[in-house]
């Protein structure tokens, strides 16, 4: 909710404070509820419901669609933005678990650093539920039905947990609804029945679903490890100055060595290069560089971040520069012939990354082709560094060599009832028609153009002396889209 | 091969492989040649260069620079047959003759191509000096395409002027352009001596020859005999 409202603030006006506002997901009949705003909150709404029918009690309510991907992928950086407390912290679909055991201490005890902990995510625009569990199901219990921040010993978790409604404790909901029929409505309650009946009554269900398993695990009765992921690894060189120096040219090429035995040390091959200058003001510089294949090659590396570097600007000087591969791809060494010759496709890559780094990406480019009837429109351009395109394209008629786009007007001097203009004036040259071939008629994309534009009639013309050119005449006599037909020249064959 | 005419030649263009010029100079293939435009607005100088260019799956590296791609347009990609172009567009010659420098070091390329447009300062003899070394040394053909007012020095190795002329007739309609010809001038080479052909391109369709047919112009007495010499050598 919290993202959803910093994302919809940038864009435009958020709804007033007193309309309840949902985010929706797609459920099994039509949408649900995701997740509600403190007015909905206050109003009664809750999470699961059909949105229809809350609209129904609730006719003034806003609904917006949910971004679940969205919100995962921020909860996964979070979760690792989240390493600064305790070095284990693991993302869950709805939450951050943290493993602050021997960690609290640093941050001047557990109520200190919930403290901490509510001041950054507050400063990072988040509000958080937060609760300190002597296990794992505990503080998952405690942080979503809990009080805002309580903190929970070891030896008193049985009477904490007591009071809690069973949905704590994340059951599917057929198994909810079996235990408010048998009248467990507590986790004491669920405590206090003898555990060989409870055993017996859920003996074929799955884990997940097993409240005795999931109470065990709260109680801390049984091991429930936390499962952190690795930390993704940094492919950093830094080389550090006795003093500020204003030229960095000269360190670079031990950089680029220095990470190049990095990458070559882990097998894999930098996409992505990043060279930061610190300057002694306490600003930083950086620059980006791609490349076309993965590449552990220092003098290439040198070759691509030398031109990069002329818009960088030293400031008094810079103590601290760093060369980082931001994205790496595996790559193993291997040998294409046996007789020792170059790789001519290896030479290539690195034209594009020479090309691309010094030009930019949307000049150097690949022809890709689309589907379409219109001249113009055929050739599309992709950047070499998004990957070369597969196949041709087959056109029927001949098409010049040379193509204007936009095509450009010419003068009809002296016009014939059909074909195209006997003598015409183009670029203040006045041309002579002696041949022509034609015509060939393009209708409109109708699914494509918008309404009102005109065919085209293309002719390849052949003027005195000898120049082949391609003209079209936009529209018919009489078509009812616009004026007289109009002449134009798009091509030029050769 | 022999032509079909009197005191022509037939250069037979090979379809899978290999470096195609014409007429067949005793120099390396690889040097920079020079494409002038005889008259403004004329696609034959293009279709001259990419007759000439080497039929491989590697790309050919095409730079061009903002003037003339205002004044003589894009290549059109259709109208290729199957090349494979790698595009680069700049906006300053400076930058066409650095791109050009960078690719006539690349063995994996098939072919560079710059097309400048005017005669910018930067383009002068120690620039193209540099350029043909570059080609000499790597071992890939090097075109320059110039349009508009050309002047100055080159340092290039051969120098063509080409130009349109009317087509032939075409086989079904009298009254349409039938395959193109060209004017082809060539004003300055080195190692071989200059001269004015007509030039038509018979395109390999289906199996069939891909080749360029030089007729020399009229009064170019000692050219055609050594050109027939050629001939009968390369059989």
């Amino acid at each position: 909710m919290d993202r959803w409202r910093r994302i919809t603030a940038a864009q435009r006006t958020l709804p007033d404070e007193a309309v309840p506002v949902v985010l929706a997901t797609q459920g099994t009949h039509g949408p649900v509820v995701h997740a509600v705003s403190a007015a909905g909150v206050a109003r009664g709404i809750a999470c699961g419901a059909r949105v229809v029918d809350v609209q129904a009690i609730h006719p003034d309510l806003h609904v917006e669609q949910a971004d679940i991907e969205g919100d995962q992928a921020l909860l996964g950086r979070v979760a690792l933005w989240a390493r600064r407390w305790c070095p284990w912290t693991v993302a869950e679909h709805d939450g951050i678990l943290m493993d602050v055991r021997g960690a609290a201490h640093l941050f001047g005890g557990e109520a200190q650093m919930l403290r901490d902990m509510h001041a950054r995510f507050a400063m990072q625009g988040l509000r958080a539920r937060l609760a300190l569990g002597p296990t794992r199901g505990a503080a998952q219990m405690l942080a979503r039905f809990g009080a805002q921040g309580v903190i929970c010993g070891a030896d008193d978790v049985a009477e904490v947990l007591a009071p809690l409604p069973v949905a704590a404790l994340r059951l599917p909901h057929d198994t909810l609804r079996l235990l408010e029929r048998l009248g467990l409505r507590t986790v004491g309650a669920l405590a206090d029945v003898p555990r060989v009946g409870l055993m017996r009554r859920f003996a074929g269900t799955v884990e997940a679903a097993n409240p005795l398993l999931l109470l065990d695990r709260a109680l801390g009765r049984s091991a429930d490890p936390l499962d952190a992921p690795a930390e993704g690894a940094r492919w950093l060189a830094p080389v550090r100055m006795a003093e500020p120096v204003v030229d960095p040219v000269p360190w670079l090429e031990g950089l680029a060595e220095d990470l190049a035995a990095q990458l070559a040390q882990a097998e894999q091959g930098a996409r992505l290069l990043r060279v930061t200058i610190y300057r002694v003001d306490g600003e930083w510089r950086s620059r980006d560089v791609a490349t076309a294949r993965a590449s552990r090659d220092a003098l290439h590396f040198v070759r691509l971040v030398t031109g990069k570097l002329d818009g960088i600007d030293p400031g008094f000087g810079f103590d601290l520069m760093t060369l980082e591969a931001l994205r790496v791809e595996p790559l193993v060494l291997h040998q294409d012939r046996l007789d020792g010759t170059h790789d001519a496709g290896a030479d290539v890559a690195a034209l594009l990354d020479r090309l691309t780094a010094k030009l930019g990406p949307q000049r150097v480019t690949w022809d890709a082709w689309v589907q379409s009837h219109k001249p113009e429109r055929v050739e599309a351009r992709v950047p070499v560094l998004a990957g070369a395109v597969e196949g041709t394209v087959e056109v029927a008629r001949e098409r010049p060599l040379r193509l204007f786009d936009p095509a450009e007007e010419v003068v009809v001097l002296y016009a014939v009832p059909e074909g195209p203009p006997a003598r015409f004036s183009w670029r203040r040259v006045t041309f002579l028609m002696v041949r022509f071939e034609g015509p060939e008629r393009i209708a409109p994309e109708w699914w494509r153009d918008r309404s009102g534009t005109r065919l085209r009639d293309y002719y390849k013309v052949e003027v005195m002396e000898g120049r082949r050119f391609w003209l079209f005449r936009g529209g018919i006599v009489g078509d009812a889209r616009g004026g007289d037909p109009r002449w134009f020249l798009q091509g030029v064959f050769g | 091969m022999m032509s079909d005419s009197s005191y022509g030649q037939l250069v037979k263009l090979d379809n899978k492989h290999g470096v195609v010029d014409v007429p067949r100079p005793d120099v390396s293939q690889a040097v920079l040649k020079d494409a002038l435009s005889a008259r403004p607005f004329d696609a034959a100088v293009t279709a001259f260069v990419l007759a000439c260019l080497p039929r491989s799956k590697a790309p050919v590296l095409w730079v061009q620079d903002r003037a003339s791609r205002l004044e003589n347009g894009r290549v059109y990609g259709p109208a290729l047959k199957g090349m494979r172009l790698l595009r680069v567009e700049v906006s300053h010659a400076r930058d066409v003759l650095w791109a050009m420098e960078e690719g006539a070091g690349c063995a994996g390329l098939a072919a560079v191509v710059g097309e400048v447009h005017g005669a910018p300062p930067v383009l002068d003899f120690t620039a193209t000096k540099r350029l043909a070394m570059r080609a000499e040394a790597s071992g890939i053909p090097v075109w320059l395409i110039r349009s508009g007012t050309v002047e100055g020095l080159s340092a290039a190795r051969e120098r063509w002027r080409i130009g349109s002329l009317a087509s032939e007739v075409h086989p079904y309609n009298p009254a349409a352009p039938g395959a193109p010809m060209w004017e082809a001038e060539l004003f300055r080479a080195r190692g071989r001596s200059p001269g004015i052909w007509e030039v038509s391109h018979d395109v390999g369709k289906n199996g069939g020859e891909n080749r360029l047919r030089f007729l020399p112009r009229s009064g170019d007495g000692p050219l055609e005999e050594d050109h027939g010499r050629a001939a009968h050598a390369a059989g």
